[in-house]
């Protein structure tokens, strides 16, 4: 099995003892390390579940099952499957004007793609209510209209879209430089059209890229919480998305509800983790292959 | 040959990507932002000076500063210790625990904040022992230090981890036969191999832990002047309607946070050139 092949290569290689520490300190190191991510990461983790279920499984679906809680899920789904899918086609263009062309002020559109991850949440809210609150740039010819933006759900798609924004494009222009654009040119040379070639070379490509950031994004959108909850009013089984409703049952001392929502989101970041590790895996191992293919050595 | 803003290419639709992410990014990030900047334009100087250099205001930005400060230099420390751990020694679970790393990016800042708040709590399974030692974490501003530490976690690890992964084990069994020790090996090899990484994961957690909001509120208890962050303050000044001073704070922090990632992308450039040469 390959597997044992591995393992056994591995157990017989010689030790390099000058480039590593004693058991001992070896020991002592995977110790401290393993006890900081315990105090700092698993924890919180498992506190979570230990929570929601303290008062019993039937508390725990009550509270899953609200009427507030399902409005809530429906909205959070809604705004994600609205925001990570703009974000996913400006994420692709981004990157093919980037990575595929030379141009003048590259690094500065680099940096501006990466600029809503510096702001503070907070401020990603607040500046919608400056664009479209009731005092804002727009505020006086919307309500003329009745379009609501500020606490409704077009308010928490853009917010969740500003959150989210650099996610996609910041997977896809590293990995389409390093792919350059020989694939491309040879499709054109064969006369193969623009869309074409974009469909069948490029995409392809990417595949993995563009799903690792589509998984980032989601999880990121799902769970936004200062940007929401400045543009969202709070209006419960309308505006309320699941981290929202999580503050919400918190504040009202009801901890078992809180944390019954929460371990759904929970679950949520867990599953996209494990996708994430899979997707990092199919990478690795997509890229060994490469390497066997040209003779090249890891 | 004469200057041209694009070089020659036979790849079709730059137009268009360029075009569409132009328009898209000034839709929805250039524009909005710049609402805040022109919106504390019509401030008079005196009156923004007033208002970000409030007492209030002043406490805020101490207690998010240092608060922040703290927990990125604990990450640091801590999070070259464990990408070492994770990259140079077996055991088992480790791929599992290395793909849980980055949960502090994929669970929901509310999420960890009610979890960390009911562990640090008094009654808590760490508050209880550490309320033994006469130590309060929940609801003080040691409580926002916590916060702050697992949400950003996990930047110094990954920046570090890719860097000691690559790192020749050639030089260090040439400074070992030279006869360095272990620890003169890692000062005087490693650690300057791995410093621009490890700036820029402090650099990035700090600036993420200064804008942090959902996971603090919970575990702070927000008292004005003790444990309210700016951030938080920015909320309460548009809770009352004051939009004039969310704004100009706003301002404050945006400025702040711009020139950090100026700084970050100057730390990134500067470890890929050395990581090239």
């Amino acid at each position: 099995m390959a597997f044992t092949r591995f393992l056994t290569a591995s157990q017989t290689a010689p030790i390099r003892r000058t480039t590593t520490e004693s058991p001992a300190i070896r020991r002592l190191f995977i110790g401290m390390a393993l006890l900081f991510l315990t105090l700092f990461l698993f924890f919180p983790l498992a506190a979570v579940f230990y929570e929601a279920l303290r008062k019993g499984l039937g508390v725990y679906f009550a509270a899953i099952v609200d009427p507030d809680a399902l409005a809530a899920i429906r909205l959070t789904l809604l705004c994600a499957a609205i925001a990570v899918p703009l974000n996913m086609v400006f994420g692709v263009a981004a990157a093919w004007a980037i990575a595929k062309f030379e141009f003048v002020g590259k690094s500065v559109l680099i940096t501006l793609i990466d600029l809503p991850f510096a702001v503070s949440p907070v401020i990603a809210g607040l500046i919608y209510v400056l664009m479209f609150g009731a005092q804002g740039w727009l505020g006086p010819w919307l309500v003329a209209h009745d379009i609501k933006i500020i606490f409704a759900m077009p308010g928490i798609v853009l917010a969740t879209v500003f959150v989210t924004f650099p996610f996609i494009a910041r997977e896809l222009i590293p990995l389409m430089q390093e792919q350059g654009v020989e694939e491309e040119e040879a499709a054109l040379v064969m006369g193969a059209s623009g869309w074409q070639t974009f469909w069948r070379i490029t995409l392809p490509n990417i595949k993995w890229g563009l799903l690792y950031g589509v998984v980032l994004c989601t999880a990121r959108a799902m769970g936004e919480f200062g940007a929401v909850s400045v543009v969202s009013g709070h209006i419960r089984g309308l505006t309320n998305t699941l981290p929202l409703q999580v503050e919400i049952l918190y504040n009202e001392y009801n901890f078992a509800a809180a944390f019954a929502v929460a371990s759904l989101l929970t679950l949520l970041a867990v599953v996209m983790l494990a996708i994430k590790s899979v997707i990092e895996w199919q990478t690795r191992k997509a890229r060994l292959a490469a390497l066997a293919i040209r003779g090249e050595p890891e | 040959m004469p200057f041209r803003l694009k070089q020659r290419n036979v790849l079709p639709g730059f137009n268009l990507a360029m075009g569409y992410t132009l328009l898209y990014m000034c839709l929805i990030v250039l524009i909005p932002l710049s609402a805040a900047f022109i919106k504390t334009a019509g401030l008079s100087w005196a009156d923004f000076w007033s208002i970000v250099t409030a007492p209030r205001v002043l406490a805020s930005y101490r207690l998010t500063f240092g608060a922040s400060l703290i927990a990125a230099l604990i990450n640091t420390s801590a999070g070259l210790f464990i990408a070492w751990v994770l990259v140079r020694y077996s055991f088992p679970g480790k791929r599992l625990i290395d793909a849980l790393v980055d949960l502090p990016f994929a669970l929901p800042t509310a999420v960890a904040g009610i979890a960390l708040t009911a562990l640090y709590a008094g009654n808590g399974w760490i508050g209880s022992y550490l309320a033994l030692l006469g130590i309060k974490v929940a609801f003080t501003p040691l409580g926002i230090v916590v916060a702050l530490i697992f949400i950003s976690m996990p930047f110094v690890i990954r920046t570090v981890q890719p860097v000691l992964e690559d790192l020749e084990p050639e030089v260090e069994e040439a400074a070992a036969c030279l006869g360095a020790t272990r620890w003169q090996t890692f000062r005087r090899i490693i650690l300057p191999a791995i410093r621009p990484a490890l700036l820029t994961g402090f650099t990035l957690a700090f600036a993420r832990s200064i804008g942090e909001y959902g996971s603090v509120i919970f575990i702070a208890g927000n008292l004005p002047m003790v444990s309210e962050i700016t951030p938080l303050l920015i909320v309460t000044k548009l809770e009352q309607y004051d939009y004039r001073g969310a704004t100009a704070i706003a301002v404050v922090m945006l400025v702040i946070s711009f020139l950090l990632l100026l700084l970050i992308n100057l730390l990134q450039r500067w470890s890929h050139q050395r990581y090239t040469t």
